[in-house]
């Protein structure tokens, strides 16, 4: 397989996975702001600095004002990390790719594109958002099942679902960083005492699992409450849940040892595993969960190099890659 | 009723599938007939169909613009198809082959001793300042002997009927895919047609394409790893360049995708490291083909690529400096050497061409300005040519100042009535011109594709086909109408 294709082909996983979990966080960002009482609202700004293009914005925009964030997040071309842009680099990405791409996932790939681009509009428009995200979420899901069902199951696919695994790992991060980075662990206090927040506590945990499609199996495999600790013990570590970090790193243990040459790589991943078994859920506070979704975006960040310098064509491309906060 | 062929002008000029209006020619009889049985409703039903279809399998051709990057645009097709008989068909193709015999013949002997020169043939101060002769190719020697592996001649029919060559593409010919892919629409829209007549399958082309690669192949013994080597997506037939790699099993590359070695064998850069390439079926002009040999400026090249093939290492197709005979002065030459190489006569005619470079035919031309069509010698696209009757007195004043002053860019021809065929133009049909590519493949052995691509100027009156400027295309259809 031509370094070039792998590298075109785990890109377009990268970039069609970004526009997936890029509509989860938006929505889960929706959701959370209409669960909590009015005076804890914190806007829609720290999702900027979550997917770690605070600069680009403050470039382009005066105020983060809902209708800027989210235009920003979603339908701006000029920043590259947009669900618009990640489907326009996926489409480009796949056009590189046609002799590779079964005729039907190409199509979708571009009508994906072309109807994103088509109803952005729709974006802005709060009582429209919800349709437009969960069409863009849907979308990739039904290009994922296009291609499992119809590419041969060889290096190209394996490139592919790698460039899913390592995108969806570092966006899980970043979604959960939506709950820390505000949200009301018992350091969020606020002026009238932290006692009537308790409530909300388990509804805004219950909308990050929504939001990756992971409550029903939370509630099937973690057999408990909804808890701080558990659900950041199940969305780290579970090796079963596919969205989860520890599901997506074990997949790309399996993928690699696949490819040639790929011992070094799985070794740092194994020593990803290892960190994330020895993290200390029930102590975890929000700034600690914070700095440590960092620590792991940097990891998939080294991964990534690491791939790139021994398959691709053009090495490590991080200008490419989602930026680490 | 939608179709009414009594109404259907084919007047003056040759039409395609009717002699007279409501004559129908024998050969096209059984598709004329079901055409005009539809219903208006069921003629809008199978041009949706069409299009559907066309959206559904991403037939495409690039236009780029700067704000939109590269746009795919969706290939104008019309779903009535340009028939020709098979006995028509069978002259057609041995003139063809002997045509692209003969244009071999010449491409090598122009890189060895140049007899046809020595014999005084062809002129010597032709091929002295040819933009396309490339001095670095003397002395090399492909496979077979062969330097144009694919070409693509464009043949029309003049009012009267007759098929004249109008020119051959034998450097980075286009269109072939359009060709598969427009059958491939026909049977999912009319399966009816072709379960009732004998329509001659195109689909071999792909794996006959193949084989014809694969006999360049400088290691014997194993099966060649060819690849398709394509400027990028950029190129407005990089749809093409992708559907001839993913019909024929071979990897579409970039020239960063490819490397020459020491060894001078050349290398795809795979995942597991390099592995050594046979044959390049390459969709880049010669001049950005490798930095090293031609145009050092070229990004989208591979460096040492020449030397590699010059070294017998790698083929490729079509060979560097084969376009020498792509060249509008160059082909008035066909019929002579067709006669110098094989002592045969053309069996296909050229279009009655006036060489401004022999003095006689150069007065004539200077003469009759008004009626004739003048074309330099290697521009493409119509761009810097006269059309006599068309042009203004200072446009024709200013082409006699070039003829004199350039005589051996300069060809005229008469103008040529393109022929028509019937065309959908909302609900009901018009003639508009169509012209004939058909593919030859040469290598071992000699492959003509069945009947070609036909282009059809879509817009009324206009005779320019290009996709790029108004043109679509419609299936040709090679039918033996005495068989069913």
């Amino acid at each position: 397989m031509l370094s070039g294709h792998a590298e075109s082909i785990y890109w377009l996983g990268r970039y069609v996975e970004r526009a997936e979990d890029g509509a989860r966080l938006a929505n889960v960002h929706a959701n959370l702001l209409l669960d909590l009482p009015r005076k804890y609202t914190f806007g829609w700004a720290p999702l900027i600095a979550i997917t770690g293009y605070s600069d680009l914005f403050a470039e382009h925009y005066k105020e983060a004002t809902e209708r800027n964030v989210v235009r920003f997040l979603i339908a701006d071309e000029k920043n590259p990390g947009s669900i618009l842009s990640s489907l326009a680099f996926a489409r480009e990405n796949a056009r590189l790719l046609r002799d590779l791409l079964p005729r039907e996932a190409w199509e979708q790939i571009n009508e994906l594109y072309l109807r994103a681009r088509q109803d952005a509009g729709n974006s802005l428009a709060q009582g429209r958002r919800y349709d437009y995200l969960e069409a863009v979420i849907r979308g990739a899901q039904q290009l994922s099942g296009t291609l499992a069902g119809t590419m041969a199951h060889d290096y190209p696919y394996d490139f592919l679902r790698l460039g899913l695994a390592i995108e969806r790992a570092d966006m899980t991060t970043r979604i959960i960083d939506v709950r820390s980075a505000n949200l009301l662990d018992g350091s969020a206090r606020s002026q009238d005492g932290p006692s009537d927040l308790a409530p909300f506590e388990t509804i805004q945990w219950m909308s990050v699992l929504r939001s990756l499609s992971g409550y029903q199996v939370y509630r099937q495999t973690v057999r408990g409450p909804v808890s701080h600790a558990d659900v950041l013990r199940f969305l780290l570590t579970d090796t079963r849940f596919p969205r989860s970090i520890g599901f997506c790193l074990a997949q790309m243990d399996t993928l690699l040892r696949r490819l040639p040459r790929s011992s070094t790589i799985s070794r740092d991943i194994q020593k990803l595993v290892d960190e994330l078994e020895h993290v200390d859920f029930d102590r975890l506070d929000r700034q600690a969960l914070h700095r440590y979704t960092d620590e792991l975006q940097v990891g998939f960040g080294r991964l990534h190099d690491r791939i790139a310098a021994t398959y691709f064509l053009n090495g490590p491309a991080t200008t490419t890659g989602a930026p680490a906060t | 009723m939608a179709i009414n062929w009594k109404t259907y002008p084919a007047r003056g000029v040759y039409d395609t599938l009717l002699a007279a209006p409501g004559e129908v020619r024998p050969v096209a009889s059984s598709l004329c007939d079901y055409l005009a049985s539809l219903s208006e409703k069921e003629v809008r039903d199978r041009r949706a169909a069409a299009d559907l279809a066309i959206r559904n399998l991403g037939i495409t051709f690039t236009v780029y613009s700067e704000e939109g990057g590269s746009i795919d645009r969706a290939w104008p097709f019309d779903i009535i198809p340009r028939v020709i008989a098979r006995n028509e068909w069978t002259r057609v193709e041995r003139g063809l082959r002997q045509r692209v015999e003969a244009l071999n013949l010449f491409i090598d002997d122009i890189y060895h001793d140049q007899r046809i020169v020595k014999d005084k043939v062809f002129p010597a101060e032709l091929l002295a300042d040819s933009k396309n002769f490339r001095p670095q190719c003397i002395g090399a020697t492909p496979a077979h002997g062969i330097w144009a592996h694919i070409c693509g001649s464009d043949l029309v029919r003049d009012k009267d009927g007759t098929i004249y060559v109008l020119e051959d593409n034998l450097r980075v010919p286009s269109g072939v895919s359009y060709m598969l892919e427009n059958r491939l629409v026909m049977k999912r829209v009319f399966p009816e047609l072709f379960a009732n007549s004998t329509i001659l399958p195109v689909d071999d082309y792909p794996s006959q394409l193949f084989d014809c690669l694969s006999s360049l192949s400088p290691r014997r013994g194993r099966r060649p790893e060819v690849v398709v080597l394509t400027p990028g997506i950029h190129n407005s037939a990089y749809f093409e360049h992708a559907y001839l790699a993913q019909q024929m099993g071979a990897e579409l590359c970039l020239g960063s995708d490819l490397v020459v070695g020491d060894d001078d064998c050349v290398y795809k850069k795979a995942i597991t490291g390099l592995e050594r390439v046979d044959v390049i079926y390459r969709r880049i002009d010669d001049l950005f083909l490798d930095p090293e040999a031609f145009d050092s400026g070229s990004v989208i090249g591979v460096k040492g690529l020449f030397r590699a093939w010059r070294n017998g290492k790698v083929g490729l197709a079509n060979a560097p400096g084969a376009g020498v005979a792509d060249d509008k002065v160059v082909y008035a030459f066909v019929p002579d050497m067709i006669r110098y190489y094989l002592d045969e006569d053309a069996i296909l005619p050229n279009v009655p061409t006036y060489k401004c470079v022999d003095r006689k035919e150069r007065d004539y031309v200077l003469a009759n300005l008004a009626k004739l069509v003048v074309k330099p010698a290697n521009e493409s696209g119509g761009y810097g040519m006269l059309i006599g009757p068309q042009g203004s007195a200072k446009d024709i004043e200013d082409f006699a100042r070039h003829i004199r002053r350039d005589p051996r860019n300069y060809i005229a021809q008469p103008l040529i009535t393109l022929s028509t065929a019937p065309t959908l133009v909302d609900d009901h049909v018009e003639p508009r011109h169509v012209d004939l590519r058909p593919f030859i493949l040469s290598s071992k052995s000699t492959y003509v594709t069945t009947g070609g691509l036909t282009r059809v100027a879509l817009r009324k009156g206009s005779t320019v086909v290009n996709s790029s400027q108004g043109g679509g295309s419609k299936d040709t259809w090679i039918v033996d109408h005495e068989a069913s």
